[in-house]
């Protein structure tokens, strides 16, 4: 007798999984926070060294160099770099969809030291004699250049310097670039300098905002560096998330071949996989990167073997005799340890993979971790449950629908 | 009793060949380790350090052409000559041995933007000397540490000689891969490592499956002699026949379709994972179990020497 409660039930979630998957996929898809090497950026380890000899790195300046890396980044206009502290003297960064890398890096690495030295080489004054945010952009009155103007925090220090260098050069220089060599006609005593040296408007504000910024607490020494262009990323992705489809519908495909009731239930359950596992790794704000995808699309295929190791055993069941209901129960009682101790073996690996691996790797460790534990939610109890509603709905008798051929059924 | 052991068809003497499968594998170990002597592995920048380029071209090029910007930029250091990759090979790519600073990887892409036109773009991968042996070392730690961890978690559930059978086909299955990269002369580097992690997790899946069944089997059927034994274990390895097929089939489905269609990022991640799920899934039917055959039957051998009170 057929049971069409169940059998509605059984249509109502899935349509409730569909529904949800119809509606929400797209947005959350487009949630996720994509790796450089699938947007393009680039990643550098610095090592920070001490700006002079004998002078230990410290937490503290460790802390400081970062928090001035993070300034540097946004004045390049970047809004979300990953900054990351690894002991005992390495800055990780991270910065995905920057077009201009170089100029990042050259804008990150710059030490900024400013200073002004007379003719003989002296140093006179320096970038942190310059009063707070003492650098803005102004333009000539005459030439209509823009010009950086510097603003000194003791007015009467500067008139001194110029001063004593009437008629002379006094050279200002940033690191040991020359940046301009102005000759000096007067004292000057309102404490304000000026570097007019052929700028466009954003090149004078860039030089401005980095010299209000100061300079950096430390050498930055590169270590480690990628980079991938923005459109080979693109590329990438696209690519791999083709390549996921055809996968992913060839294993379909198989599913329903081989099994066909419990086969088409396994394509539901791996369809509400994917979509649970997209939802977690925008929810767990966790960068997808290639690596990852790779793994995420592998994890497909090691979820469906929670399935076919289920299946397997009921058709085994089903062939020596038993009545489809409990040869559902007694294949379920079987695979599952089996299932659990298979899954168990990858959980270590992740962990040792998370706990010793570089920072793509421990991506790729973590969602693989995080499929697993979905698996075992859709797969073994999804599976289970929906496949249980189908049963109870007593529509599906014949073993044809569980992939046996009657002839293969033995004598109990 | 659900399914009948006794019943099952045993289509070929799998346990009977077993010498035979052990020979194949000592085979492909020795010639693995012999390349890996004379060649040794072709290690990228990330164990090596030095600076690797790609650089996408994206039509028609000469590896010469490409050489001559690398020379007309970096004049000193020596690099590999260039060789083409990818789709339709419109990727150029080369490691030098130090590493190349990036003002000078950017005029060499600038160089080819002329000459090639915009869509021209490279990706750069920088290890210095002291990162990559830390990568390295790292790396091998990884690897001893997640194997003992496996072993430790199957001692507990099985026991010990289903351990010991675990541990050879965990090594086998992470060898494999290892010397085919090392004859087909395919880079070594980081995602390499993890895909190894996932094959040895992967197969290890795989022989549980076998041992589970071979356990159960074990408390049904009584084995009391040598020869029992072997069609117990023929036995359970056909019961498990369609499921061990059936799985490596789908997830090969997907490492292929990643080898074949995927990005060139993970093209050698993939081909890592397609050699090792084939010898993950020969070594779980053919060494794994056979191990534990060999090595259970020389216990036997032992006890009826030597009985112990808990033999049962």
């Amino acid at each position: 007798m057929i049971k069409w409660s169940r059998f509605v039930l059984f249509l109502l979630v899935v349509a409730v999984l569909a529904s949800l998957m119809v509606t929400t996929t797209n947005s959350t898809a487009k949630n996720i926070t994509l790796g450089l090497d699938l947007k393009g950026g680039f990643e550098i380890l610095y090592r920070v060294e001490p700006l002079e000899q004998g002078q230990t790195v410290t937490p503290e300046l460790l802390k400081a160099t970062a928090g001035m890396i993070d300034k540097r980044v946004n004045i390049g206009g970047v809004t979300e770099p990953e900054i990351v502290i690894e002991d005992p003297d390495r800055i990780r960064v991270k910065i995905a969809g920057v077009t201009d890398q170089e100029k990042m890096r050259e804008l990150i690495g710059k030490p900024a030291v400013l200073t002004f030295r007379d003719e003989t080489g002296k140093v006179v004054l320096r970038g942190s004699d310059l009063a707070p945010d003492g650098a803005s952009v102004g333009f000539d009155e005459y030439t209509k250049e823009p010009v950086v103007i510097l603003e000194f925090a003791e007015a009467s220090k500067f008139a001194e310097i110029t001063r004593q260098n009437i008629g002379k050069v006094l050279a200002i220089y940033l690191d040991e670039d020359v940046l301009y060599t102005p000759r000096v006609n007067e004292v000057i005593p309102n404490g304000q300098a000026r570097i007019s040296g052929g700028y466009t408007v954003e090149e004078a504000q860039e030089l401005a905002d980095i010299l209000n910024s100061g300079a950096l607490p430390a050498n930055l020494v590169e270590m480690q560096a990628t980079s991938v262009g923005a459109s080979l990323g693109t590329m990438a992705l696209q690519k791999t998330i083709y390549a996921g489809y055809v996968g992913g519908a060839l294993i379909f495909l198989f599913m329903l071949f081989a099994y066909r009731m419990p086969g088409m239930i396994a394509n539901i359950t791996l369809a509400g996989f994917i979509y649970f596992c997209l939802v977690v790794i925008d929810w767990m704000n966790a960068t997808l990167t290639l690596p990852g995808i790779a793994g995420f699309i592998l994890a497909v295929g090691m979820a469906v073997d929670a399935n076919i190791i289920t299946y397997e055993r009921i058709q085994e069941e089903i062939k020596s005799g038993k009545t489809i209901l409990s040869a559902f129960r007694a294949g379920q009682r079987r695979s599952f340890i089996t299932i659990i101790d298979a899954h168990v073996t990858t959980l270590i690996a992740c962990a040792v993979l998370f706990y010793f691996g570089t920072s793509s790797i421990q991506g790729f460790a973590i969602i693989l971790t995080m499929t697993i534990i979905v698996s075992i939610i859709t797969n073994v109890f999804g599976s289970r449950f929906l496949l249980w509603l189908i049963i109870k709905a007593n529509m599906f008798k014949k073993p044809f629908w569980y992939g046996v051929k009657e002839s293969e059924i033995g004598e109990l | 009793m659900s399914s009948k052991p006794q019943d099952t068809t045993v289509k070929f003497d799998i346990v009977k060949n077993r010498r035979k499968f052990f020979m194949i594998s000592g085979l492909i170990l020795i010639i693995g380790l012999l390349s890996m002597a004379i060649f040794g592995l072709n290690l990228g920048v990330d164990f090596k350090a030095g600076t690797r380029l790609d650089v996408y071209i994206g039509k028609e090029f000469s590896t010469a052409d490409v050489e001559a910007a690398i020379k007309s930029q970096v004049t000193d250091v020596s690099f590999k000559s260039v060789t083409k990759f990818g789709d339709q090979n419109a990727w150029a790519t080369t490691t030098f041995d130090q590493t190349i600073d990036p003002d000078h990887l950017a005029a060499i892409e600038k160089v080819l933007q002329e000459k090639y036109g915009d869509q021209v773009s490279k990706q750069e991968s920088t290890v210095n000397p002291e990162i990559a042996r830390e990568l390295a070392l790292k790396a091998g730690i990884a690897i001893l540490i997640a194997s003992a961890g496996i072993i430790i978690y199957i001692a507990i559930r099985f026991q010990f000689l289903f351990g010991i059978a675990t541990v050879i086909a965990l090594l086998h299955d992470a060898f494999i891969p290892i010397a085919m990269f090392s004859i087909l002369r395919l880079e070594v580097d980081l995602t390499f490592i993890a895909a190894i992690l996932t094959i040895v997790g992967y197969s290890i899946n795989d022989t549980i499956v076998i041992f589970d069944r071979i356990r159960e089997n074990l408390r049904v059927m009584k084995v009391k002699t040598p020869e029992d034994l072997e069609h117990m274990v023929n036995v359970s390895l056909w019961q498990t026949m369609r499921r061990s097929i059936f799985t490596v089939l789908t997830v090969f489905f997907t490492a292929l379709a990643i080898a074949i269609l995927g990005s060139e990022g993970i093209r050698n991640f993939s081909l890592a994972l397609i050699f090792g799920l084939i010898s993950g899934t020969y070594s779980s039917i053919f060494i794994a179990a056979q191990v534990w055959v060999s090595l259970k039957k020389r216990e036997m051998a032992k006890r009826r020497y030597t009985p112990s009170p808990q033999e049962g």
